[in-house]
């Protein structure tokens, strides 16, 4: 079962600038969340600063707190740990290209020393059947490279790679953006029936990719997080003048 | 799927995704057993660290060294050993001048030789050649680089001196007798064969960094000058050569670094004699060259330290001269510096 | 009034002069650039061809004055030498060059490794040697295969080190945040995947480091000195086939010169195998599949 994140007070820079203002958000377990708003927003830096991926940029600071349960993820544990619990699913698919299909999927896992090759096999079908790819594979897993696949093909294996670790929560940054729409709405339909075992986090500049998939919706601007309620007020009545802009199309 | 605002239907396909207490919590326990591994990290970057300071310790160590082992001749002769010109190990006097002539004189007669049909072939490959044989002209000029200095020596004495003693140097003593570089005694080996066999050597380096400068030069360049109405020549002496002379002095530079190390090659032609003639037809010898044919048998320690003191000029030496060169590459092409031959 | 714009006949003619006289002398370089090269190859495999039989490989140099023998004890040195020299220099080198693309980025400790590196590559060979003498041969008041092999190690490591970095910083940015995101830690993200997905360019560069220390001699001369005789100890003097090349090409015998055209031979088919098999793989794109 997934667990919710509740972020309090969290600010982000990167060097001098300062990407995220005061966000206060609480994301609920086991439903998905979409994040929205224009180009440079800040909801890509929001959701690198839930795995800890956003201080990989050396010249990243970030203060605030991000709690997971009850610890504190920033304080409590060191951002490896952190990262097998909160996966992450990037814009473009980017599967390891000197692996086959079956250890791309398990590399989550090999790389940090697991062995059992039984329970290996096993957690990459389930893994790769969570990510509606298995059918399409089964035939060659550890023929064929991870690159060796289509666009939409390669983002569900990453996906099933990200869920090989069996994380709690699962961030997805744009992850349909550089796939045609039927691709997209396989990885919609995923979305769909991830969200009963996973805590889902979807960026996205596809409002209406937002609407079908997420119970929550968080409205970005500037850095700042104008709005976060329910997906359906926010695109039938939201509260706030920029949010409705928004999503009318009057900019971004 | 369903529509915007409805609420999903429901999921119709069991996901096959983590069952409680299945295979998927024995991977969330092995993982969250697993630690940071902060540990690891910090060891790994250590061992980088130590890796790469490795390289500078053996740099230190070289230079102490040598430094350390010539302290006898440093001692006794100072600074007067590099223009005296009297090597007699017998009766321990050392006098290296010969030998700095020696590498100066074969170096220069290199780059002589070997800059104008460099730089010829550069142009030709950049500029001038059909695409088809391009790739392989500059394998093939590439491949001069790989050939070893042992092998270039073995060449010369069997073929490059004959030939130069039989057929060039009585043309050249004929011709140009009179000024004096080019006399009797032939031999055949001394610091013109010398010369010869260096500039094959470093001919290679000089054509390949030519053309990467000469390439980093952008078409606008070429362009603008082929838009006056300008021959090929002339845009490229204008257009292309002229942004380049930067870098392709520094080649030449890089070229004579390469130059005054080199050892077997030159050791096999040059003739083994300490002595300065300005006959280039007369047998010399070079810094490297001393070393290589002397330092096995050096009894002593003055005799010892005076080889090593050669060696740690030459050390200085080709360190100016290498860094020079690389900063003038780097400024024209303004990257990491290029891989040497 | 328009007269001054036009030019003059002769400076057309000149031009038109200079132009063609350049490409012929660029054409002249090029053909006495080539041309050395392909004497010296015709060269060796005429002289060399001759004496290339089995007992060259397989035998050692017979005494003076007897015909035959062979330089086996010489290739077998040699391969010696240079496996010390790459358990040496290779380890050294791929670590320094991870050091540099994932540590390094920017840092003024970087700079200093990557120009102490740069001075290490303009080392002449035989400082090198005289160096490696005075800091292995002469404490050990021996000459060793060990000792060449240390010589010819550094000389590897900064060729070593510059691919390895190149070849690193082009892995993608991306792959190396999927590992990072799947919560692995950077060690094994920098070994297992970085520089998994580097090493065709990262064994490229230690092919061409090892081809160009083959044909050394220079560092070998008061290191591993040259045996006359089948020795594989690495605390002795060792043959190496450069070193027997030399010494049997100022000897005054003509067998001895034959086979030195022999070993040359070898020598030369070895390494330039070695650099068309690294332009082969590089001209056929490093990283495969990598984007």
């Amino acid at each position: 079962m997934g667990v919710g994140i509740n972020v309090t007070n969290l600010n982000a820079w990167y060097g001098t600038t300062h990407a995220l203002l005061d966000i206060n958000l609480p994301i609920p377990a086991n439903e998905a969340t979409a994040l929205i708003g224009p180009s440079g927003c800040g909801k890509s830096t929001f959701v690198r600063c839930l795995n800890r991926m956003h201080e990989t940029n050396p010249v990243a600071r970030v203060v605030g707190s991000v709690r997971m349960g009850d610890i504190d993820i920033y304080k409590d544990v060191s951002p490896v740990e952190v990262r097998r619990r909160i996966g992450m699913v990037f814009q473009r698919p980017n599967p390891f290209p000197t692996m086959s299909i079956y250890d791309n999927v398990a590399s989550g896992l090999r790389l940090n020393g697991f062995g059992n090759r039984r329970v290996l096999d096993e957690v990459v079908e389930r893994s790769l059947r969570s990510a509606a790819l298995w059918d399409e594979v089964k035939a060659d897993l550890k023929k064929k490279s991870g690159a060796s696949l289509s666009g939409g093909q390669q983002q569900r294996l990453c996906i099933a790679r990200a869920l090989a670790v069996d994380p709690e929560v699962l961030l997805m940054d744009e992850p349909a953006s550089a796939l045609d729409p039927v691709s997209t709405a396989k990885i919609e339909d995923l979305i769909f029936q991830l969200k009963s075992q996973y805590t889902i986090v979807i960026v996205t500049h596809n409002m209406q990719q937002a609407a079908r998939v997420a119970e929550r919706t968080g409205f970005f601007l500037n850095g700042k997080l104008v709005e976060f309620d329910s997906t359906h007020k926010i695109f039938t009545n939201p509260g706030d003048k920029r949010t409705e802009d928004y999503i009318t199309g009057r900019f971004g | 799927m369903p529509g915007p605002f409805e609420t999903p239907s429901p999921v119709t396909e069991k996901p096959g995704g983590p069952q409680p207490g299945g295979e998927l919590s024995t991977v969330r326990k092995y993982l969250q057993a697993r630690g940071n591994s902060a540990l690891a990290d910090k060891g790994f970057r250590w061992l980088m660290i130590l890796c790469a300071l490795s390289i500078f310790a053996i740099v230190a160590l070289i230079c102490t060294e040598l430094v350390l082992r010539s302290q006898l001749t440093i001692a006794k002769f100072g600074i007067k050993f590099f223009f005296g010109s009297a090597w007699d190990p017998v009766n321990g006097n050392f006098g290296a001048l010969p030998f700095v002539y020696g590498t100066l004189v074969s170096s220069i007669v290199s780059l002589i030789i070997a800059v104008p049909l460099a730089v010829g072939v550069a142009v030709f490959i950049t500029e001038m050649c059909p695409r088809m044989l391009r790739g392989i002209l500059a394998f093939l000029t590439e491949l001069l680089a790989a050939i070893p200095s042992v092998v270039y020596g073995l060449w010369a004495v069997f073929v490059l001196v004959p030939i130069l003693r039989e057929h060039v140097n009585p043309i050249l003593i004929k011709l140009l007798g009179w000024s004096g570089l080019f006399a009797e005694p032939n031999f055949g080996i001394g610091m013109l064969a010398a010369g010869i066999i260096l500039a094959i050597m470093i001919l290679p380096i000089i054509s390949s960094l030519t053309r990467e400068v000469m390439s980093a030069v952008p078409n606008t360049q070429r362009e603008a000058v082929l838009a006056l109405g300008a021959t090929r020549w002339e845009m490229i002496r204008m257009g292309v050569l002229r942004n380049a002379r930067i870098g392709i002095v520094g080649s030449i530079i890089l070229g004579l670094g390469r130059a005054l190390g080199e050892t077997m090659a030159v050791t096999m032609v040059i003739g083994n004699s300490p002595q300065i003639m300005k006959n280039l037809l007369a047998p010399g010898y070079s810094m490297a060259s001393v070393i290589a044919n002397e330092f096995s048998e050096a009894s002593d320690d003055m005799y010892r330290s005076a080889l090593i003191e050669i060696g740690l000029a030459l050390f200085l030496v080709t360190i100016v001269v290498n860094g020079l060169a690389r900063l003038l590459v780097w400024a024209v092409t303004r990257g990491a510096p290029p891989r040497s031959a | 009034m328009a007269n001054q714009y036009r030019t003059s006949a002769w400076n057309r003619y000149s031009r038109y002069v200079s132009d063609h006289l350049a490409t012929g002398l660029a054409v002249l370089s090029t053909i006495l650039v080539i041309a050395p090269l392909i004497a010296i190859f015709i060269y060796l495999l005429y002289k060399g061809a001759s004496s290339l039989n089995l007992a060259f490989f397989t035998q050692i140099p017979k005494p003076v004055g007897e015909t035959g023998g062979g330089m086996a004890n010489a290739i077998v040195g040699s391969a010696v030498v240079l496996a010390i020299g790459s358990a040496i220099g290779v380890p050294i080198g791929i670590a320094a060059g991870v050091f540099l693309a994932e540590f390094g980025q920017g840092g003024r400790l970087a700079n200093v490794v990557r120009f102490t590196a740069d001075v290490l590559n303009g080392v002449p060979s035989i400082v090198m040697g005289v160096a490696v003498y005075s800091l292995i041969v002469l404490p050990q008041k021996h000459f060793s295969a060990f000792a060449g092999g240390v010589a010819l190690g550094i000389m590897m490591i900064p060729t070593i080190t510059r691919t390895t970095e190149e070849m690193l910083l082009m892995v993608p940015h991306s792959i190396r945040e999927a590992a990072l995101g799947l919560g692995v830690p950077n060690w094994r993200s920098v070994l297992s995947v970085s520089l998994r997905t580097a090493s065709p360019g990262v064994i490229t560069g230690c092919m061409l480091a090892f081809a160009r220390v083959a044909g050394e001699t220079a560092p070998l001369l008061f290191t591993a000195f040259g045996n006359q005789f089948w020795s594989v100890n690495l605390a002795q003097p060792i043959a190496a086939l450069p070193l027997q090349i030399y010494v049997y090409a100022l000897s005054p015998y003509d067998e001895w010169h034959r086979l030195a055209w022999a070993g040359a031979l070898v020598l030369i088919v070895l390494i330039v195998v070695s650099v068309s098999l690294v332009r082969y793989v590089t001209s056929r794109g490093v990283l495969k599949g990598a984007n």
